[in-house]
């Protein structure tokens, strides 16, 4: 269904652009996550669309709701904190899950552990 | 006038955003490894929240809002406990 809220000329021209920068900028990073052949190259691209495609369409969510309720409405920051936060912490533990997991099979993609009786990363 | 460029900008970042989860299922799908998999339920969540987020705009209201944080928290949730379910082969010891 297409509709859209009623908003004056400069609200509008701000809204959409950020919206489709971060829509786009998702997309691209979705690709690099279906192109990229390994999965140590793969792990970068999905913070594309986590990082700027996510502050993008925030950006734009402020604005749109701030000039519909005619005062400054910021709550979208909570989910920029919390998704800027959380993102490193969850594709850090999964790197390391499956560096672990490569080493274990001695797969010959990664490097061998240098310290072999070191605690296991 | 500007409004129904604004309602064809919207639509157009949703179906962008659309193909976005639909990259991120394939991977599900089709990833060789169960990080993979892990990975590509990562992209998927975050896309789903933008597109929630997106329909709060559009349709003006900010009843979406709080789904948008819920699916952010649930997502964060799942991915660590699958990563560390990769890493030990359990979730709590």
């Amino acid at each position: 269904m297409i509709q859209a809220p009623d908003l004056p000329l400069w609200a509008a021209i701000a809204v959409g652009l950020f919206v489709l920068l971060g829509a786009s900028i998702t997309l691209i990073g979705a690709l690099g996550l279906l192109r990229l052949d390994n999965f140590y190259d793969r792990i970068h691209p999905p913070t594309l669309g986590s990082t700027l495609g996510t502050g993008c369409i925030l950006i734009a969510s402020m604005i749109c709701f701030s000039v519909l309720h005619t005062r400054p409405m910021v709550h979208e920051i909570l989910i920029a904190i919390f998704v800027t936060l959380t993102t490193p912490i969850t594709l850090m533990l999964l790197a390391r899950a499956a560096l672990y997991r490569d080493r274990a099979e001695g797969s010959p993609i990664v490097p061998a552990d240098l310290e072999p009786n070191g605690e296991e990363g | 006038m500007s409004t129904l460029i604004l309602a064809l900008v919207i639509t157009t970042a949703q179906i962008l955003l659309a193909l976005a989860m639909g990259c991120a299922a394939w991977r599900i799908l089709r990833g060789p490894r169960a990080q993979d998999r892990v990975l590509g339920m990562d992209g998927l969540y975050i896309a789903g929240m933008l597109l929630l987020l997106i329909y709060g705009i559009q349709t003006g209201r900010t009843l979406f809002f709080e789904g948008a944080v819920v699916i952010a928290l649930l997502g964060f949730t799942g991915t660590v406990a699958l990563a560390k379910f990769l890493m030990r082969g359990e979730v709590i010891e």
